[in-house]
Formats: C-alpha cells, sequence, structure tokens
C-alpha cells in the first residue's frame, strides 16, 4: 500500500509532465497552423501546374526531354523527408513501413530529417545526401535539393526517382505516400474541357518544356517537404494533446486515492482516540 | 467581353478574377492577350504584367515562369508577383548586390545552375525596381 507521501509525489511530477506536454502542444499548434496554410496555398499551384503540364503533352504527344527519358534499369533513389524531432505520434514509423513495402529492395538514400536517415543507416542503405531544412520550408532548399537529384538522374546514376512524404490530409489524419518525380509521368485525369485546344508555343515547344519541367521537378519537392512539415506538426499537437489528457486522467485518479487514504487515516485516528477515551472511563 | 484570369504563386494565389485584357512578359517580349485567343501557352520572363480590371489597369512586378492561355482563361503561374506598394525598394537594390557579389566570387564553370539563379534574381530585382520607379 503506497504511503501518502509517495502518491503527493506522484502527483507532483504527473503534473510537470502535462506541464510540459501542454506547451509542447501549443508550441505544435501554432507552427502547425501556419504549415497548413503554406501545404494548402501550395495545392492550387500544384493543380494548375498539373493542369498546364497535361495539356501540353496531349496537344504535344512526342515530346523529348531528359527528364522524361524512362529508362529499363532498377537502380532507385529515394528521397526520404522524416522529421528532425520524435515526440509526434507514429508518422516516421508508418513511413518507414512504406518506404520498406513501395521502393525497390536496397535503393539509395537521399534524407531530409533525422529520424529517418538513422533507421535507413541501419538498415545498410547507402545515404547519398542529407540536408536539413528550415521551419517553414523555403523555396531556395526545395530548389536545392530537387537540383541533387535531377544531377543524378541526368548523369545516369540512377534511373528512377521517387520522394517518400506524408501527405497531409487533416489534423488528425496524415497519409504515407511514396510518389516518383523522375522520369516525369505527366498527370491524368485533369479533366478541362479545353483541353481538346491544339496550343501555340511561345517561343517553341522545346523552350517552353524545358522551362516548365525544372520548375515541376522544383515545385514536386516543395510540396512534399511542405505537406510533410504540416503532417509532422499535425501529428505532434495531436500526440502532445493526448499525453496531456492522460496525464490530467492520471491526476484525477492519483488524487482520488489520495483523498480516500487521506480519510482512512483520520478515520483510523479518530477510531484509535474513541477506544483510548472508552478505556480511560 | 471577359475572360478569366488567374495569378498563382507557390505562396498563394494572388488574383483570380474576370478582367479584359492582359499584358504579359513573354520569353520572345511583351504580348497582349484579348478575350477569345486561340490556345498558347508561352515561357515568360522577370517584368511587368498589366490587365485591364474594371476599366482600370492594374500592373504587377511578376518573376520568371510560364502562362496558358485558352479561349476562355489565362493562367500564369511565376514565382512572385508583387504589387506596386509591396516593393521595397532599398531591400530590392540590396538583395541586387548581394546576388552580384556572390555572381562575382563563384566558379561559373563549376556550379552553372546556381550562376542561372542568381542571374535570375538579379533579373527578377531589376525588373522589380524598374516598374516601381516608372510611377
Amino acid at each position: 500500500m503506497a504511503n501518502l507521501r509517495d502518491i503527493r509525489r506522484r502527483i507532483k511530477s504527473v503534473k510537470n509532465t502535462a506541464q510540459i506536454t501542454r506547451a509542447m502542444q501549443l508550441v505544435a499548434a501554432a507552427k502547425m497552423k501556419k504549415a497548413q496554410d503554406q501545404a494548402l496555398a501550395g495545392r492550387e499551384y500544384s493543380k494548375q501546374l498539373n493542369g498546364v503540364l497535361q495539356d501540353i503533352s496531349e496537344g504535344f504527344s512526342d515530346a523529348t526531354h531528359p527528364l522524361l527519358e524512362s529508362r529499363t534499369g532498377s537502380r532507385e533513389l529515394v528521397l526520404i523527408i522524416s522529421t528532425d524531432k520524435g515526440l509526434c505520434g507514429a508518422i516516421n514509423t508508418n513511413l518507414a513501413r512504406v518506404v520498406r513495402t513501395k521502393t525497390a529492395e536496397g535503393a539509395d538514400c537521399v534524407t531530409v530529417g533525422r529520424k529517418l536517415r538513422v533507421m535507413m543507416e541501419k538498415m545498410g542503405r547507402k545515404i547519398v545526401a542529407d540536408f536539413s531544412v528550415k521551419d517553414p520550408v523555403p523555396f531556395a532548399d526545395a530548389r536545392a535539393i530537387a537540383a541533387l537529384l535531377s544531377k543524378q538522374f541526368l548523369a545516369g546514376n540512377y534511373d528512377k526517382v521517387s520522394v517518400a512524404y506524408t501527405r497531409f490530409v487533416n489534423t488528425m489524419t496524415q497519409q504515407p505516400e511514396v510518389i516518383q518525380l523522375l522520369p516525369v509521368v505527366t498527370p491524368q485525369g485533369h479533366a478541362d474541357t479545353t483541353a481538346t485546344n491544339d496550343f501555340l508555343f511561345e517561343p517553341s515547344p522545346d523552350d517552353v518544356l524545358s522551362a516548365i519541367l525544372p520548375l515541376y521537378v522544383n515545385f514536386q519537392v516543395f510540396q512534399a517537404l511542405v505537406e510533410a512539415r504540416a503532417s509532422e506538426h499535425s501529428a505532434r499537437m495531436v500526440a502532445m494533446k493526448s499525453a496531456t489528457d492522460n496525464a490530467k486522467k492520471f491526476i484525477k485518479e492519483l488524487t482520488l486515492e489520495y483523498n480516500k487514504l487521506r480519510q482512512g487515516a483520520i478515520t483510523a485516528e479518530l477510531l484509535e482516540i474513541t477506544t483510548a477515551m472508552k478505556a480511560m472511563e | 467581353m471577359a475572360f478569366q484570369l488567374d495569378i498563382v504563386t507557390p505562396e498563394k494565389k494572388i488574383f483570380s478574377d474576370t478582367v479584359d485584357n492582359v499584358y504579359l512578359p513573354g520569353a520572345d517580349g511583351e504580348m497582349g492577350i484579348l478575350p477569345a485567343h486561340a490556345g498558347l501557352v508561352t515561357a515568360l520572363q522577370p517584368g511587368v504584367l498589366r490587365y485591364l480590371l474594371h476599366g482600370q489597369v492594374v500592373g504587377l512586378a511578376i518573376g520568371s515562369g510560364f502562362a496558358e492561355v485558352t479561349q476562355t482563361k489565362v493562367v500564369v503561374l511565376t514565382d512572385s508577383a508583387l504589387g506596386e506598394s509591396e516593393i521595397d525598394e532599398a531591400q530590392v537594390e540590396e538583395a541586387i548586390k548581394r546576388a552580384q557579389e556572390k555572381l562575382d566570387t563563384i566558379d561559373h564553370s563549376l556550379d552553372m545552375e546556381e550562376v542561372a539563379y542568381l542571374q535570375g534574381v538579379i533579373a527578377r530585382a531589376t525588373a522589380e525596381l524598374h516598374f516601381k520607379r516608372q510611377r
């Protein structure tokens, strides 16, 4: 049977924990708002860009560009976007599972975020490069990463480049995902009735294509980064919220037990006094 | 007669409304788009985009990007789009100076992408300054 002082000590320590998790929850919530806005704002651009690219590929089917060239080999490079810090629920574990199942065995990695870099190192994967990305995500960082990936692909070191990241669905749900970055697959299923247009190209189809494709690759990387960031902060906020709630519940239970014990002690004391008085009579 | 104009940057949707015409800074010079223009995709260079909204000409300094024109709609995708009031001359000049300094110090034969990027920054900043001072 725990004594009163032990329980009081435990209540205090749980209270401290609750305070810390609550602070972390508030910090994550503030960052989450910004990151979510950024992810949602980027989707509009991404949608328009996909639409334009699809219209072009339909009006210009014999498009050739080094970034479109599909090769038969199976050497794969994966950009893995995880988080630097933990305490954000299961998103890194989920992402690792998707990386294992959806990318080629022994594919080389480029990593953003410490958590999965460490895990991939343990699995014996080769880490080609590691980036750290500031918060909120600057476009320049995405450009640097995309430049490295394109360079590796164009040099013929790899036949395929994919991106593994956690797509942001809403605050409660984040979906780990692997998409193919290179060679560029032109997006399908963008139902635009004006797509039957024959397009003119200024200055020339090749010039337009070589202006759009690198931009498209940069933007895909950027969007993956912001989505991953939004997911991270959301997951952390939710994890910290449930930690705070659990701590509060625990404090309630402990307090109840503490009061029971205290009352028990008082009753026992009273009993002793009255028996002593009875004995004196 | 009017058509839909959307101006989008990676950060946000800058503009979305129906306008009467739009002038774009195309890769080969300025081009005017009127309603029912033939389908067109063009690369854009840093410069000034102007559109006519309710009889009023509005200008924006935009960065590089491209535009897709269809019969009923113009979509402009660019890395930045700033109105006159959003441009801070001192800041822009500072950016040009920084980019120029960096451009002078790096090895041009080794880092082609970086050079292209810095030149892009300078072109965009110069276009912004030019636009601001025109007024």
